[in-house]
């Protein structure tokens, strides 16, 4: 807009931030909304950062035990596993070194400055000693690396390095080993770890490792791909720099536009090269193709298809010339199609894949499948959907492969254990199918072997997922199996963190199998029982944690096995303290119910100074486990009330009954709990008594928490213990703290209607003042506060008419009447309970204000469209026409009608349900032929919904005033036109015969006609609820003498039993069925007969179904039936049924 | 209920009656159909203790005799099974 153009009054534009604001975000439109969500839904993204170790796990080839001449597997594995361990200490070392550096001054580590050069060097140098044969260089350039060598062995620096390579097979660095020397050597391991893989793939290669830690390399992006040239040369100012030559002789492995990895962790040092030289694909992988493809050759169309998974399926994204390939290729190429369609296909082309791969799985081997499928899952953005897939195919793969997956247990075992420890139920079930089939598949031999290294590793991560798929093997194949084996690592002596996972193993066990422990119970105990006395901390406590889970599964038998364990526990609380002890705790707490009450007794004693000397505890576990322990304590049967009220009951009130407690959600579950428990020992009035000062407590939620308590203790228990002193208290307790509250709660509600109901009629002397609060709260500003005293008044209402105070009903019912212009709908519905609830206790004829009245109010009340509004009214009017209908004008009646049929279109079932009843009240009461002209007529409405409640209304006036008044009407109303209608009455019919039963034997004759009309119409639907009538029909007059209309009717439905579709083929089987109820299996036999070895298959089909389904339900009664066919006897065989042909 | 659901609870329904001895299909041959019927008469007979003593009486046996018997009839009730044909 420039200046000098004059204002036009209609021409005003937006302000001009306004504009801008929409140019940003134009700008900003390729910026994607559901990036943040997408994020949320990949698995690594959500979990935490222990659960994301898993990324950072090595596997190896597990050997095949059974297989000659490949015994490397077992030990191979254990010494990568030293290595793995000694590698870690060595880290801590030099660690802690430079940490102690740090703190002595010697500032090393600046950031601006390259270390000196010896430092890394020697650093280097340690780990790649500490590495040994393991580690290979990852640069197979065999010139190259000969290169490289002579540099070192020249240079002085390397001086002690020269000295390694005069024996180079012992100790070789992984910086300088040629992976040709690999495959050469035959005492050479064929294990490989991440660390040696070839970065061209050859397809005559050894088969190429699974790369476990994936995410290093696979994820990344156009975020942390390597800079390009041009986009180097746009950010670094091109004055004052030049670009240097490289030195020569200089060759770069790749060139760097082709490179598609990059690791993450710079750590690492090195490139991992993709092998495909595909422009489109590379691109697709680097992120810098915008389109990605939704159609691939070979594959077709997929549900989507994410950056991530280009670098995986790269090689079927171009086109290729396939008669090239060797058939090696094929199958890989083959194998990639159909994963790619199970993990981004739509359900139908996922289905097909999945059999595919199933079937073939044979065929393509294990290997080539798993190389495939375990990178799949160890990428980093796999979302839930896709790894539930992958694990699928796992699953059904294994099935077929059985022992050929043997090399590849270690491999899945990687990728599946974290499943065992994931926040999501489901995959935790996946896991544990997949691991029990493997072990099923591989033998206990095998996985014992491969699980052994990982036992005891350094990483804690590893040990506990170790653990867990320990214990699946162990319901897999039995625990007697692995007993030996649990009862060796139990008592480990090499190491400690052996001896933690046995144990742990056995806790999981426990956690796991539940009862099914009972019959090893003893085993598994003496097993870990010296784990108690162990010297080692984390394995005292791992053992008590055990003990406490067996005892936990074994609940409530199984107190013999523990034994052994008794004394040491005892003695180990008066040793222990802080973790140590709550674990102990926790064991006892769960053997302490088992066992006999006079020893449970006894040892409660012992164990109670302990507890309570930890009342005091700051620690919040330490406090968890002291209220369970004294929960489970104070509910054995050998513990005295006296000896709670004497022992107990002062401290833990002391400790435990302050305002800091209700603070934290846990804590104060926990309290309450424990103190319904003890109050069940104690009696309501000892504790119900300590608490009711604290209803008048300053804290809200202190008050709650009282609340809660005294709640749940007078609901168990009752109110019959209190004393009149007490219950003055109480009650003036309960008044106070309901009138204090801040924040409406139903805890202060449901105490509220608990407690008074609970003292039942001696709540009279305080009425006055309970319904005066309500009268207050129900003018009240706040619509919350109204609602709460309306819901309160509903729970009081019975109580208010035990104790005769009519008069006080009557005030609630006439301010709640002139309440009902309340705008909020939750409240409203309440005000309505509430006049509900006061109808139904003081009856219809003394109802204040009359029924007569109230009713008219309601009618236009019934087209809130809120639910609970619905609900509520249709309750009320429902009761009013039940129970006082005569007190209302048939006008309003009929009002109420129409506004019924609306009702029948609620989504909530409670109130179409509440509405087809009422019609049957109001017509009981007026007479069915005006409700029934109303429903009839309703057949013609658009939603189905409201014509099938309407037929069901139909059904039901039908039930209430006799069939006879209803079904002239509907069979008239059969004679519409109107296809909606006819189908209508027919499925009322259905309904009233359904209704009716026997009485239907008066009306069969009056409606054979018009089923022989709808059984022979084109209509599908028509002769299907035709059907169904006839069900109901033979079932209602089975042996009431109608067989002749029911064997006119069968003639009719018969033929239909070559339908397809499968609600018309259900309701023709199903009438019959029901007609071999009435007519007799004799003479559906004859029927049948005559298609059983019919000519045409598909007629033979039909009737062997039919033939079976009578076979089943009358096989017996058939015998008599059966034809003789004595005639068809030929040679050996004799058909002739002689016992039925003996007569006397 | 939605009719995929449905038809397979149909499907279902039809593996259940697969599970029953007894039961037929579409390919079942004479043989097989009447040993079944031969089959539930003897059991019958069994089960009844009125068919059972009525046969008793025409056969002029003892009532366990005759039980047992009919229990002895029920493995291969007509007799060993035809030879298949080579098609």
């Amino acid at each position: 807009m420039s200046e000098e153009t004059p204002r036009l009054v209609d021409s005003f534009t937006a302000p001009k931030e306004v504009l801008q604001e929409f140019a940003e975000l134009a700008e900003e439109e390729d910026v994607d909304p559901f990036a943040e969500t997408a994020s949320k839904r990949q698995i690594a993204a959500r979990q935490s950062d222990y659960h994301n170790k898993r990324f950072n796990r090595v596997a190896n080839e597990s050997g095949d035990a059974f297989k000659d001449g490949d015994d490397s597997g077992y030990k191979e594995a254990m010494r990568l596993q030293m290595l793995e361990k000694e590698e870690q200490r060595v880290k801590r070392l030099i660690e802690d070194k430079e940490k102690q550096d740090k703190e002595e001054g010697k500032e090393n580590m600046d950031l601006d400055r390259t270390p000196p050069r010896a430092e890394i060097q020697a650093a280097a140098q340690e780990l790649a000693a500490a590495a040994g044969s393991r580690r290979k260089r990852r640069w197979d350039v065999g010139d190259e690396d000969e290169k490289m060598e002579d540099i070192k062995t020249d240079s002085k620096e390397w001086s002690d390095q020269a000295l390694e390579s005069s024996a180079p097979k012992k100790r070789r660095s992984r910086w300088d080993a040629t992976p040709a020397d690999v495959s050469a050597g035959p005492g050479e391991t064929p294990k490989r770890s991440r660390w040696d893989q070839t970065p061209a793939a050859q397809p005559d290669a050894p088969p190429i490792p699974i790369i476990m830690n994936a995410p290093g390399i696979m994820s990344e992006d156009k975020h942390n791909r390597y800079l390009t040239d041009e986009e180097l040369d746009a950010i670094l100012p091109s004055q004052g720099y030049s670009i240097v030559t490289p030195p020569p002789g200089y060759a770069p492995l790749v060139a760097p536009r082709s490179l598609t990895a990059t690791p993450i962790s710079t750590s690492l040092g090195g490139f991992e090269i993709k092998e495909s030289s595909d422009a489109a694909a590379v691109a697709a992988a680097a992120g810098l193709a915008p389109e990605l493809p939704t159609e691939i050759p070979g594959v077709g169309n997929l549900a989507f298809f994410k950056p991530e998974d280009a670098q995986y399926f790269a090689k079927i994204l171009k086109e290729e010339d396939e008669t090239e390939l060797s058939v090696d290729e094929m199958k890989e190429r083959k194998i990639m199609r159909l994963l790619l369609k199970i993990k981004n296909g739509t359900p139908p082309v996922r289905k097909t894949a999945l059999r595919q791969i199933t079937d073939k799985a044979r065929e393509f081997g294990a290997g080539p499948l798993f190389d495939k499928i375990l990178p799949l899952l160890m990428e980093r953005t796999l979302e839930d959907q896709e790894r539930h897939l992958l694990v699928k195919v796992i699953d059904r793969v294994l099935y077929k492969l059985d022992d050929l997956v043997r090399p590849y247990v270690h491999k899945i075992l990687v990728v599946i254990e974290p499943l065992l420890i994931d926040e999501d139920y489901y995959a935790r079930v996946e896991g544990r199918e997949i691991i029990s089939n493997l072990s099923k598949a591989a033998g206990l031999a095998h996985m014992i072997s491969t699980m052994r290294p990982d036992i005891d590793h350094a990483d804690e991560y590893v040990r506990n997922t170790t653990a867990r798929a320990f214990s699946v093997v162990a319901s897999a194949l039995g625990i007697p199996s692995l007993l030996p084996f649990l009862k060796a690592v139990c008592r480990s002596k090499k190491s400690w963190q052996a001896r933690h996972t046995g144990i742990r193993i056995v806790q999981q066990i426990a956690i796991m199998m539940g009862c099914a422990v009972l019959p090893h119970l003893r085993n598994l105990v003496d097993c870990v029982a010296h784990g108690l006395q162990d010297e080692q901390q984390k394995v005292r406590t791992m053992t008590a944690l055990a003990l406490a889970a067996l005892a936990e599964a074994a609940a409530p038998y199984g107190i013999e096995s523990f034994d052994n364990v008794l004394k040491p526990l005892w003695l180990g609380i008066r040793l222990h303290r802080g973790k140590g002890l709550a674990a102990f705790l926790k064991a006892i707490g769960f053997i302490i119910p088992l066992m006999d009450p006079e020893y449970a007794s006894y040892y409660t004693k012992e164990v109670t100074v302990i507890l309570i000397r930890e009342f005091q505890t700051s620690d919040e576990e330490m406090k968890k486990i002291v209220l369970k322990v004294v929960k489970q304590c104070a509910a054995t049967e050998g513990v005295t009330p006296h000896y709670i009220k004497q022992d107990i009951l002062p401290d833990f009130f002391k400790a435990f009954w302050v305002r800091r407690m209700a603070l934290d959600r846990r804590n104060y579950k926990q309290v309450v709990e424990t103190t319904v428990e003890l109050a069940q020992k104690a009696g309501v009035s000892e504790i119900v008594g300590r608490v009711v000062n604290d209803l008048k407590d300053e804290a809200e939620p202190y008050r709650k928490m009282v609340m809660e308590t005294i709640t749940k203790v007078i609901a168990s228990l009752g109110a019959s213990d209190i004393d009149e002193r007490l219950e003055v208290r109480l009650v003036d307790g309960i008044i106070y703290s309901f009138q204090e509250q801040t924040t409406e709660d139903q805890v202060m509600l449901d105490g509220f209607g608990t407690v008074v109901n609970a003292l039942g009629i001696r709540v009279k002397p305080y009425l006055t003042q309970i319904v005066s609060t309500i009268l207050w709260r129900l003018n009240n500003k706040s619509a919350k506060v109204r609602q709460q005293a309306a819901d309160l008044t509903t729970r009081l209402a019975i109580v208010i008419k035990q104790c005769g105070e009519d008069q006080l009903l009557s005030k609630l019912g006439l301010v709640l009447f002139e309440q009902l212009g309340e705008e909020y709908p939750d409240t409203l519905g309440s005000i309505i309970a509430a006049e509900g609830a006061i109808a139904n206790v003081v009856g219809m004829t003394q109802m204040n204000p009359p029924v007569k009245d109230l009713l008219p109010r309601m009618t236009p009340i019934l087209r809130n469209r809120h639910e609970k509004v619905q609900e509520a009214s249709i309750n009320l009017i429902g009761r009013i026409a039940d129970r006082g209908a005569e007190m209302v004008p048939a006008r309003e009646w009929m009002r109420i009608c129409f506004e019924l049929l609306d009702l029948l279109k609620a989504h909530k079932k409670a109130i179409r349900r509440a509405a087809v009843n009422s019609f049957g009240y109001i017509a009981k009461s007026l007479g069915p032929q005006d409700v029934l002209q109303v429903l009839l007529t309703n057949l013609r409405v658009q939603e189905r919904q409201s014509r099938v409640c309407s037929t069901v209304a139909i059904a039901i006036v039908a039930e209430t005033c006799g069939p006879f008044t209803c079904i002239p009407a509907i069979l008239n109303e059969y004679r519409t036109a109107e296809l909606n209608v006819r189908t209508g009455c027919l499925k009322a019919l259905s309904f009233v015969f359904e209704y009716v039963g026997p009485q239907s034997a008066y009306y069969v004759d009056s409606v054979v006609t018009m089923l022989e009309d709808a059984l022979t119409d084109r209509d599908l639907v028509h002769r299907q609820t035709a059907s169904t009538i006839v069900k109901h029909l033979a079932l209602g007059v089975a042996g009431l003498g109608c067989e002749d209309s029911m064997l006119h009717l069968m003639n009719l439905v018969w033929p239909n039993c070559f339908e397809t579709s499968p609600h018309v083929i259900g309701a023709v089987m199903d009438a019959i069925e029901s007609m071999r109820v009435t007519l007799g299996p004799g003479v559906l036999l004859s029927y049948v007969m005559q298609g059983l070895f019919h000519p045409a298959r598909k007629v033979r089909e039909v009737y062997w179904r039919i033939y079976n389904s009578l076979y089943l339900g009358a096989a017996d009664a058939l015998v008599p039936f059966y034809p003789d066919v004595g005639e068809l006897s030929e040679g050996q065989n004799v058909y002739d049924r002689y016992a039925l042909q003996v007569f006397i | 209920m939605s009719s995929e659901l449905r038809y397979t609870a149909n499907t279902q329904l039809e593996h259940l009656h697969a599970r029953y001895t007894g039961t037929g299909h579409a390919d079942l041959t004479k043989y097989e159909w009447l040993t079944h019927q031969h089959r539930d008469t003897l059991a019958s007979i069994v089960g009844h203790p009125t068919l059972n003593s009525y046969l008793a009486i025409a056969e002029n046996e003892s009532i366990g005799r005759i039980k047992f018997e009919m229990t002895e009839r029920m493995l291969q009730p007509c007799g060993p099974p035809p030879p298949k044909d080579e098609d």
